[in-house]
């Protein structure tokens, strides 16, 4: 065990130091997040998308002070798009640079063109290599190919990597990683076994609640409890693509930006697109809250 | 040495693991080990927090987590025997404070109520010897669903003449499922009460043994019921998602090699030195999925997770004809669009004309060769087609050589079988004959339906 930053030096201290950059935690991410550096182990974050996996790596870069270092996954991301690349241009440049001069020898020239000068260092390698410690996040990992989990192992297990031509370059700081999955894809039991994982889920009420009044201010309390009401009678019901978090807020910052005072069926239904992504989801949701009907009385 | 403290604790979670496998969540042994240490880091004076953070350990999938708690409050609980709480004199007492407390969203109260429910109303005696507490008897003495319309209307608050509020708030539209939510978890607290009193009475391994329901994931789809459906339907929804990813997956990762003809041509440009390699392009493939399912009355119960699978498939891949059949196959991927999800598709089918041209009881034989005979055209070698049911033909003519015709023709054919595979070939099934041509699958749950997604599909 290593000694833990003192920003995450316990629970409450976690959770404090995230609030204060602007990540209101749940009890049980501020304890993972706690556990994953007072241990040195990586973060493994699943939930659906939109409740702040990303951001919690974010959050806590800011919380220890350290540079964010992000890899996004896609698919087809490689070993020269996520480790290091040698700089093929260069390499055969300084060739030809040097073959009409015959002072140096093969030999030497050889040594020379694998050298740190034609590293190129992505962003695994960066993390590794950094003199600072950093944050590592490897987003949405289930986009990736299964060979980038095998990649992943010696990092994050002994935080190093290894370039055949250079050596192994071991961790100065041991890095604090973050990875992400939507969970398209089962990620291998190898993998998961080196993580601490942690299902964020949609915030319950008060949390929520909170978490509105911290990124939309303008917007007054019983329309915040009334907002979140509505979205979690919308989580409840059978959509398509339940609105997250992050649907939350762009729902509050666009009641406030129309300065909006309570919320009534038609509000709802001009704004309903905002939350909602799908046109079938819009349709389910119109006609359970009867929104085409105003309020009676 | 380890201190007994700490050796207890190891214990402590070396049963939990036991109990865990025995549900059939997967922990190794060196969670156990993080585990400990994760106690250690956050002493135990927090149990919620120790929860979460065992959890983190021992859990690889959100799925389990319920069974987790609940097994996890077992073996640690907070306090062994009665709790100290707001002791109930009567029924009618209980249900008013439950009113109260629904009305009002307090979490607290309503775990206190839980257990004062199952101290009253739980108890299990026979003359005087005490048999431990029933959760299914506290919930048919309380009927806590009765008091969710007290509940709503102490909640909307006064109406009407006098009050500042008017009339209909748009709250009222959907008041009444919160309240049910929150009786559901009134419920969940009821059993898991009743659960930990029990393990005064037996051993903590049977309680975990026979006390906590398998989870979600071990779940029978032949029992399931219509509570489990929303569950279910948020387990398949990704499934769908990974299997549609993991059939259009490129063969193979990363780029290509290097194209030696290509980058030799780019060279010319820079004097013959090639500067710039090209790749060789890897093609996506993409498939097609034709999911052909038996809507017969033997498998009435499949049908939900048929159609459940049906539909999060359509929303998934760009190309995927759904045809169903009793006893003679037709299409009814439009029916699956506009369908309710996971709507009992068998009723309506076995009325329906196009798929009883032979007869309301199942006749794979002549489904098989009036579905190769009308859709032929629309196998190709790139389809993929997965077939539904229990191959149970009323003894009837199975058609195998028309299965095997598909799956000479498509890419690759699968079949899923909801029954356990220790029932195939006795009475009327011939899963053996159609499992000589195609693969045949066990999948009753969400876990093998897992697996078959994950391992079994070729990419």
């Amino acid at each position: 065990m290593t000694t833990p930053h003192p920003a995450l030096a316990g629970v409450d201290q976690a959770l404090q130091s995230l609030a204060d950059v602007g990540y209101l935690a749940s009890d049980e991410i501020a304890t993972t997040v706690y556990l994953a550096e007072a241990l040195g182990k990586p973060l493994l974050v699943e939930g659906p998308a939109g409740v702040g996996k990303t951001e919690l790596a974010k959050a806590v870069s800011r919380a220890i002070g350290a540079d964010l270092i992000r890899l996004q996954c896609y698919e087809g991301v490689d070993e020269a798009r996520a480790l290091y690349e040698w700089n093929h241009a260069a390499q055969l440049l300084r060739i030809t640079a040097e073959r009409d001069s015959h002072e140096h020898a093969w030999e030497s020239l050889r040594s020379d063109i694998f050298g740190e000068e034609f590293l190129l260092p992505r962003p695994l390698l960066a993390a590794i290599r950094s003199e600072e410690r950093v944050v590592l996040l490897i987003d949405e990992l289930d986009k990736a190919d299964e060979e980038m989990e095998g990649l992943l192992l010696e990092i994050l297990s002994d935080f190093q990597v290894t370039v055949p031509e250079l050596g192994t370059i071991t961790a100065r700081h041991r890095p604090f990683v973050v990875l992400t999955s939507n969970a398209t894809r089962e990620l291998s039991e190898a993998l998961r076994r080196r993580c601490l994982f942690l299902h964020i889920d949609y915030p319950d009420p008060q949390l929520e609640a909170r978490i509105v009044g911290l990124q939309a201010p303008g917007l007054d309390d019983t329309l915040t409890q009334s907002l979140v009401r509505i979205v979690g009678a919308l989580r409840a019901g059978s959509l398509r693509k339940p609105p997250s978090v992050a649907e939350t807020l762009d729902w509050a910052q666009t009641l406030v930006a129309l300065g909006a005072e309570q919320l009534d069926p038609a509000l709802v239904r001009s704004t309903l697109g905002v939350v909602l992504k799908h046109q079938d989801d819009i349709r389910t949701a119109t006609s359970t809250l009867d929104l085409d009907r105003a309020l009676d009385g | 040495m380890p201190s007994t403290a700490e050796s207890a604790l190891g214990d402590r979670l070396v049963e939990l693991t036991t109990s865990l496998r025995d549900h059939g969540v997967r922990v190794g042994t060196s969670e156990i080990a993080d585990a400990a240490r994760i106690a250690t880091a956050l002493g135990l004076d927090d149990r919620i927090r120790l929860r979460g953070g065992v959890a983190a350990a021992m859990l690889r999938r959100a799925g389990d987590r319920e069974v987790f708690d609940r097994l996890f409050d077992l073996y640690f609980p907070a306090a062994p025997g009665r709790r100290t709480v707001p002791q109930a004199e009567s029924v009618d007492q209980l249900r008013e404070q439950l009113v109260q407390a629904l009305a009002d969203n307090d979490a607290q109260t309503l775990d206190d109520l839980a257990a004062a429910a199952v101290d009253l109303l739980g108890e299990v005696a026979n003359g005087d010897e005490q048999q431990g507490y029933s959760s299914a008897q506290t919930i048919s003495r309380l009927q806590p669903q009765r008091a969710i319309a007290a509940a709503q209307q102490q909640s909307r608050g006064p109406r009407g003449e006098g009050s500042g509020q008017g009339g209909e708030q748009l709250s009222d539209r959907f008041d009444r499922d919160e309240l049910r939510a929150r009786v559901a978890v009134f419920r969940r607290r009821v059993e898991a009460e009743a659960l930990r009193r029990n393990t005064q009475v037996r051993s903590r391994e049977r309680v975990a043994r026979f006390g906590v329901g398998s989870g979600i994931e071990q779940r029978d789809f032949l029992s399931a019921g219509t509570k489990d459906l929303d569950e279910l339907r948020r387990h398949i929804d990704p499934l769908a998602r990974k299997l549609a990813a993991r059939m259009s997956a490129r063969r193979a990762a990363g780029r290509g090699a290097i194209d030696v003809r290509r980058t030799l041509r780019r060279s010319l440009s820079t004097g013959g030195v090639p500067i710039d390699p090209a790749y060789r392009e890897r093609r996506r493939h993409r498939p097609d999925l034709i999911v052909l399912a038996d809507l017969s009355g033997s498998v009435g119960a499949f049908s939900t997770f048929t159609m459940l699978l049906m539909q999060a498939l359509h929303a998934q891949f760009r190309k995927v004809r759904a045809y169903g059949f009793v006893s003679s196959a037709a299409e009814i991927t439009d029916v699956l669009r506009d369908a309710e999800p996971g709507a009992p598709l068998g009723i309506w089918a076995r009325r329906t004309r196009e798929f009883t041209a032979h007869g309301t009881s199942s006749s794979y034989g002549t489904a098989f060769r009036g579905f190769v005979r009308s859709e032929w055209e629309s196998i190709g070698p790139r389809s993929t087609v997965l077939i539904l049911g229990d191959a149970r033909t009323n003894y009837g003519d199975p058609g195998v050589a028309h299965v095997a015709a598909i799956a000479a023709r498509a890419r690759h054919v699968a079949w899923l079988n909801p029954e356990p595979a220790r029932m195939w070939d006795t009475g009327d099934s011939v899963a053996a004959a159609y499992g000589a041509v195609v693969d045949m699958h066990e999948c009753r749950n969400l876990d093998q339906l897992r697996a078959f997604v994950a391992r079994v599909l070729p990419i």
